[in-house]
């Protein structure tokens, strides 16, 4: 299962990645192997964070056709969106991404992430928003186990938010597959 | 001698090559580096800097990598485990003090997390070009040790590797990495320090009054004492004898090269580290090593489903070279095929040792990502075709 | 008479006398350095056990050779940078580095600059023979105008460092220069030098007979001396900027130009470290005592 986590730079996209590896390789007894690719500028360029989730050893280690495509703003979204397999997933942050060109033969998922990110307190949850959102939709990984990766990931003081903002992404995720 | 609980961060992490190398290092004791920052082996410095106040020791960033080479070295003398951290341009800048580490036996570690070359090159992409700079960069006649990792977990198990290598045989020893483990995430598992096994520097027994800075153990390696012991010592650059005094005649170049040559040669059988896949009834070889090995493993699996008998050797010592094994496997299989990120440098060492007995082909990549498993799969399919022959080159 | 005997004795405890005679040329002023420091040595009482001295390439950088201390002969020009790693893995060891001026100040030039910005404790003694001796009696940065060297043939055109001013300006804590005439106060200099905390820097001008004296018709290591004696003039606690020596016309300023207190490289990261991190901090104290 390889998935791209796509964004600007400062969306927190290689944190949503992170936090799905370790999911992955620590809580979900599952291989998990993640690179990441950046542009040059530090802040506002794009930046991607390409995961490899499995069961058997990865030898591989890049992206080769990604089976979903996570893309948090239009840039990477034109970038990216030609990579995804064909039936693959494509999951959008619905306010910062047109879909232009319309993508042909994958299933489209969106979320207002940055809407819920505020509702809940901060726009920098945005990125757990995400992964919440992406969890509940390809169910790779069981709820609690990404749950468990965020609670030993984020800062000190902030896991209540941050459970929030998980929660939030996942059940708007189930709510919007049903 | 087991490891420092201090330095070792037991337990399951998500962790890159660069951060987990740096967690090898202060598990193996390491308590200084001198470093200069360089893409792409900064994370190693930048998580040292944070984590060394935490656990007691020194990082300083030195004015460049020349510095860098040797502080370290001096920390060495004076008692401590050192290493340094760099890449390319880096790397080249410090040759002249892996020479020097080699001469006067001074145990410390160079990681090099190579990316593609020459000159500034690419910086922030992956090569495994400097394999045979890690070997002969320097001039003069020396060995070195040379282990390449290709997992975040091998990142940190083989900074110990390196570290107790350094200090068994008092030589430098390269970690040689690369841009895409060093960057790469996985699970990496760090043991208790209990479980880490660490080789003590070879500290000196005599009286100080009898100690002779280079007078070698029957192994050819001499014991070591640190300044400030009382023992007087002499650490000597030019040729020099065992009380370090300077000697500038050929008998004592003789005396001194070949035994710093044939400390690590006569070693050899105890250094020698790889893993075999497939390969008793192998008629292709696949030899490869650091991250490169993994998707050779993966282009010998695709073989196998073709009907062809590959195997692999997966090297993670890469200097010493295993010239045993290699003549050992040309009697037995038709070919070997190296597979590294660059235009062709430890295939020259595959050639060397197969002595014609098996055909010696090269699947080599310029850098800046790694190779497909299909672009090796074709050398090998290339490697039992009847047309090929002994030496083929085909970049 | 007993007082004497007993200096002979100690400082031959502190040569290797079964390495003598020297490499040095006759009349050469590094012997005069290498002698110098050994009194200062024993004057200040320091212990020898815990001295090392590090030395880069060229005719002052085998001192360390001769001394019966812990003593690194390493690489061309990086005396001070290892130097730097000794003093910080052993904050113990009365650190000193000894090299000529192309060794330290041409090719070592950049790590003298950073040991003194970071004010790494350790005493820095530099024997300006204004070229460079041990290959041949090349051009160094040191030069005086039009005097030759073998990379100058038609004489030097380029200005010369003012080692002093340099030194100052990085941050020692404490500068000086002497000549290989002023022997008593070069033994004084190198005394209380070897007392301070931080980066010490004295620079000796000394006199390189057999060739920038024999090439340049500046007479014999003798008419040398007298050069030093004539043309010396002693301003302690001068501004360093008077302190150049662009030519041969030129008066040479001596003395203790700067004597000053800064914390050192270690001091400042142990206080800040302790300030940031509180409790957190371990404090590197040294290397764990070895069997000898």
């Amino acid at each position: 299962m390889e998935i791209r986590i796509a964004g600007f730079g400062g969306q927190g996209v290689m944190l949503a990645g992170n936090i799905l590896g370790k999911a992955a390789s620590i809580y979900g007894n599952k291989y998990a192997t993640m690179t990441q690719s950046f542009g040059p500028e530090a802040r506002g360029g794009y930046a991607s964070s390409c995961l490899i989730i499995s069961d058997e050893k990865i030898l591989y280690p890049y992206l080769t056709k990604p089976d979903i495509l996570v893309s948090m703003s239009q840039e990477a979204y034109t970038r990216y969106i030609n990579d995804l397999k064909e039936g693959g997933t494509l999951i959008i942050e619905e306010e910062l991404v047109k879909l232009e060109p319309e993508p042909k033969n994958v299933k489209i998922f969106k979320a207002p992430a940055t809407r819920i990110a505020e509702q809940v307190g901060k726009k920098v949850v945005l990125n757990i928003v995400m992964v919440g959102f992406i969890a509940g939709i390809t169910k790779i990984l069981d709820k609690e186990v990404v749950l468990k990766a965020i609670l030993d990931t984020v800062p000190k003081g902030t896991e209540d938010m941050n459970k929030k903002a998980f929660e939030s992404g996942y059940e708007y995720a189930v709510k919007n597959l049903s | 001698m087991k490891a420092d609980t201090k330095g070792v961060l037991t337990g399951l992490h998500f962790m890159d090559g660069d951060h987990s190398c740096c967690e090898g290092l202060l598990a193996a004791g390491c308590r200084f580096i001198g470093g200069y920052p360089i893409t792409p082996s900064t994370e190693v410095v930048e998580r040292f800097a944070e984590r060394i106040p935490k656990v007691g020791g020194v990082f300083i960033q030195m004015e460049d990598e020349i510095a860098s080479s040797i502080v370290i070295q001096g920390a060495v003398w004076a008692g401590l485990k050192a290493a340094t951290v760099t890449s390319g341009p880096g790397f080249s800048l410090m040759m002249e003090h892996i020479g020097l580490a080699a001469m006067t036996e001074t145990p410390c570690v160079f990681v090099n997390v190579q990316r593609g070359g020459p000159s500034t090159g690419l910086p922030t992409l992956p090569a495994q070009s400097d394999m045979m700079q890690a070997k002969w960069g320097s001039h003069g006649d020396y060995e070195i040790i040379a282990v390449s990792p290709n997992s975040p977990q091998e990142c940190f198990d083989f900074a110990i590797l390196a570290f107790n290598y350094a200090e068994q045989y008092r030589v430098p020893v390269m970690l040689m990495m690369d841009e895409c483990v060093g960057h790469m995430y996985e699970r990496v598992k760090i043991p208790s320090a209990d479980e880490i096994e660490l080789v003590e520097r070879r500290w000196a027994t005599c009286a100080a009054g009898e100690y002779l800075t280079y007078k070698p153990d029957a192994d050819l390696v001499p014991r070591m004492a640190k300044a400030g012991d009382g023992c007087r010592i002499l650490v000597e650059s030019l040729t020099h004898d065992e009380r370090g005094y300077p000697v500038i005649t050929p008998q004592a170049q003789k005396k001194l090269v070949s035994r710093l040559v044939n400390k690590i040669k006569n070693n050899a059988h105890k250094i020698y580290k790889y893993e075999e896949y497939k390969i008793e009834d192998a008629e292709v070889i696949v030899v490869s090593y650091g991250i490169t090995s993994r998707v050779a493993f993966k282009a010998v699996e695709l073989a196998r489903q073709k009907g062809i008998k590959a195997g692999l050797l997966r090297l993670i010592v890469v200097w010493p070279f295993p010239e045993k094994k290699i003549e050992e496997l040309a009697a037995k299989t038709k070919a070997f095929v190296t597979a590294e990120m660059n235009l062709g440098q430890i295939v020259l060492e595959v050639e060397r040792c197969a002595h014609g007995k098996a055909k010696t082909l090269l699947a080599g990549h310029a850098g800046g990502t790694v190779h497909r498993p299909e672009e090796i799969l074709e050398v090998i399919e290339k490697a039992i075709s009847p047309n090929s022959s002994v030496g083929i080159w085909e970049l | 008479m007993t007082q004497t005997l007993e200096l002979k004795d100690k400082m031959e405890g502190l040569l290797r006398t079964n390495r003598l005679p020297h490499v040095w040329c006759s009349g050469c002023g590094i012997g005069i350095v290498l002698n110098s420091f050994l009194r200062a040595l024993i004057a200040s009482e320091t212990d020898e056990n815990k001295v090392a001295v590090s030395c880069g390439i060229g005719c002052t950088a085998r001192i360390s050779g001769y001394m019966n201390i812990d003593g690194f002969h390493m690489t061309h020009g990086r005396a001070l940078a290892f130097a730097t790693g000794l003093k910080l893995a052993n904050p113990a060891l009365k650190t000193v580095a000894i090299g000529g001026d192309g060794d330290m100040i041409a090719i070592g030039g950049n790590h003298f600059i950073h040991a003194a910005r970071r004010n790494i404790d350790m005493l820095v003694i530099c024997v300006n023979n204004f070229n460079y001796g041990m290959t041949g009696g090349q051009a160094a940065p040191t030069t005086t105008k039009e005097s030759c060297g073998t990379t100058a043939p038609y004489g030097s055109f380029e200005n010369p460092f003012n080692l002093p001013f340099i030194a100052d300006a990085c941050g020692a804590v404490y500068v000086a220069r002497w000549t290989a005439f002023h022997v008593r106060q070069l033994q004084l200099s190198i005394q209380e030098a070897l007392k301070k905390k931080g980066f010490s820097f004295i620079e000796i001008f000394s006199q390189c007979t057999e060739l920038f004296l024999r090439k340049n018709k500046y007479g014999a290591g003798l008419d040398e001396m007298k050069f030093f004696k004539q043309n010396s003039v002693i301003k302690n606690g001068a501004d360093t900027r008077e302190a150049e020596f662009n030519s041969r016309n030129d008066k040479i300023v001596v003395g203790k130009f700067v004597d000053r207190e800064r914390p050192d490289f270690k001091e400042s990261m142990d206080g800040y470290f302790g300030k940031v991190l509180k409790d957190k901090f371990i404090r590197y104290e040294g290397p764990l005592q070895t069997k000898i």
